[in-house]
């Protein structure tokens, strides 16, 4: 049964990245269809920030490994999923005109803090492997508490672009919160207990 | 700066024939030929000022009183009760007076004017509004002299707005223009669009429309004009002082402080359509930058 685990998780996680593909394909986009792809996958990048981040929690709640064999991938996703956007951003939206890009990086700060998460991801892509887990020993799980900034970085990102005061940044910016926050309660519990 | 006429805009109905006849003719290829990719052969008809579907103006609408997503307002306004109406035009005017929307449709005459709107958030669309210019209807009044700006108020009702038990806002929807602006024959008052009723989505029964600045300067559902003496604060100057600017005209030199306003999407394109330029005044300077003449565009933005 668990060895059917890992290939859902792959596939679920593929899903929002094959309704792009067809909306692309069957015309489904939309007014706006370059925005609907870029919303898309900057929502469903924060998604599995979130997921991501949910998975030592679930294991303390749940006293159950397995959630954390799913970390791994669905980190990576969430590299996946920000890389199509930032893609989208770079190569639909002002396809590879350099200088709007680059202006709007230095000076617009919702695309600044967007891009140093992205930025930020790329360590943890590439040392996500075991081999590099083993090679980084400790100094590996230092590394990738990376992922609270980025995950704070990406949530602020989302509420800096939005006209308004809206529903749905906020919510994601609490749940991230409190995805934190727990880290911070189990972690005192630890040192209490060891 | 250029101008739409009207010869240069394809109609709607030629504009889909010609979609639906590339797109049969690529699916008449049989396997996935390039051609049955709809944006790809879109991306070479692509032009400014081609008309709007009629579909895309009445279901991709910034209208926060029926809801924060674009297709919110579509969705939420479709039982909206516009029947009876009235406006009231009052504050510094010799004769306040109350003009149901009946006296409206008797005593103006609706013409189609193709204008340009470019919301603040980087995407525009040509839509052919019915209208007239809106000093017609403040002709019915005579102004004090102290009557220096005119103040717009949108309805105020929450148990048909649903948007409006949220504070995204303050509500009622303000706006405001110099009386100059709001004299100007290109400010139109909207009745209809595509030769039909207003649909409620779009401010129904009756909105202001200015094409030469963002469009949340284009109050919809509009029940009452004041004339005043100060300038008014619109609702999105309360919101944001830094980001809204009372004169709100289109200028791809000034940017909002959180995003570009240099280029734009228009609305409709495919996805591979690239962006385009925008105009200073949303291309409408040969009209309009008299108006401005001598001011800090930045300053006053």
């Amino acid at each position: 049964m668990e060895k059917y685990f890992k290939p859902s998780v792959f596939f679920l996680s593929l899903i929002p990245f094959l309704i792009i593909i067809y909306k692309i394909f069957f015309n489904q986009l939309g007014p706006e269809p370059v925005k609907e792809i870029t919303h898309h996958t900057g929502e469903w990048t924060l998604i599995f920030i979130c997921l991501t981040l949910a998975m030592s929690p679930l294991k303390r709640l749940t006293n159950l490994g397995v959630w954390i064999k799913f970390r791994r991938m669905l980190g990576l996703f969430v590299f996946f999923y920000a890389t199509i956007h930032l893609l989208t951003y770079v190569g639909i939206d002002y396809r590879f005109d350099w200088a709007p890009i680059f202006n709007d990086v230095v000076k617009k700060k919702y695309i600044f803090i967007g891009f140093s998460a992205w930025l930020l991801l790329i360590p943890l892509a590439i040392t996500s492997s075991q081999k590099m887990m083993k090679l980084l020993k400790h100094n590996w799980k230092k590394l990738h508490k990376l992922v609270y900034v980025i995950a704070i970085f990406g949530s602020l990102h989302y509420i800096w672009l939005s006209k308004s005061i809206f529903f749905k940044p906020l919510i994601f910016m609490i749940i991230i919160l409190v995805l934190l926050a727990l880290r911070i309660k189990i972690k005192k519990r630890e040192t209490n207990y060891g | 700066m250029k101008k739409i006429k009207y010869s240069e805009i394809t109609p709607e109905k030629i504009y889909r024939n010609r979609r639906s006849f590339i797109k049969s003719m690529g699916l008449g290829a049989g396997s996935i030929a390039l051609t049955s990719i709809p944006f790809i052969n879109d991306a070479k008809s692509e032009q400014k000022d081609k008309l709007t579907s009629y579909k895309d103006i009445t279901t991709y609408n910034n209208y926060y009183e029926f809801g924060t997503s674009k297709s919110d307002p579509y969705k939420n306004s479709q039982n909206f009760k516009t029947d009876p109406w009235s406006i009231s035009i009052e504050g510094e005017v010799e004769n306040p007076i109350n003009i149901s929307m009946e006296e409206i449709s008797e005593q103006f005459v609706s013409e189609e004017r193709i204008q340009r709107l470019r919301c603040v958030e980087g995407w525009s669309m040509v839509i052919p509004w019915m209208g007239f210019s809106l000093n017609q209807l403040l002709s019915k009044v005579t102004l004090t002299s102290k009557a220096k700006f005119v103040e717009f108020e949108s309805v105020y009702d929450p148990d048909q707005m649903k948007g409006q038990r949220y504070p995204v806002l303050q509500w009622p929807y303000k706006e405001g223009l110099r009386i100059d602006e709001a004299m100007h024959p290109l400010t139109t008052v909207v009745t209809g669009l595509y030769n039909k009723k207003l649909p409620n989505q779009n401010g129904a029964p009756l909105r202001i429309f200015l094409p030469w600045k963002y469009g949340f300067k284009s109050a919809k559902a509009i029940v009452k004009i004041k004339l005043v003496e100060k300038m008014p604060t619109s609702s999105w100057m309360r919101a944001s002082p830094r980001e809204y600017g009372f004169y709100s005209n289109v200028n791809p030199n000034v940017d909002h402080p959180r995003w570009s306003q240099a280029t734009e999407r228009v609305i409709g394109n495919d996805i591979f359509a690239p962006r385009v330029e925008t105009l200073m005044f949303n291309g409408y300077g040969d009209e309009v930058a008299n108006l401005y003449s001598g001011m800090d565009l930045k300053k006053y933005f």
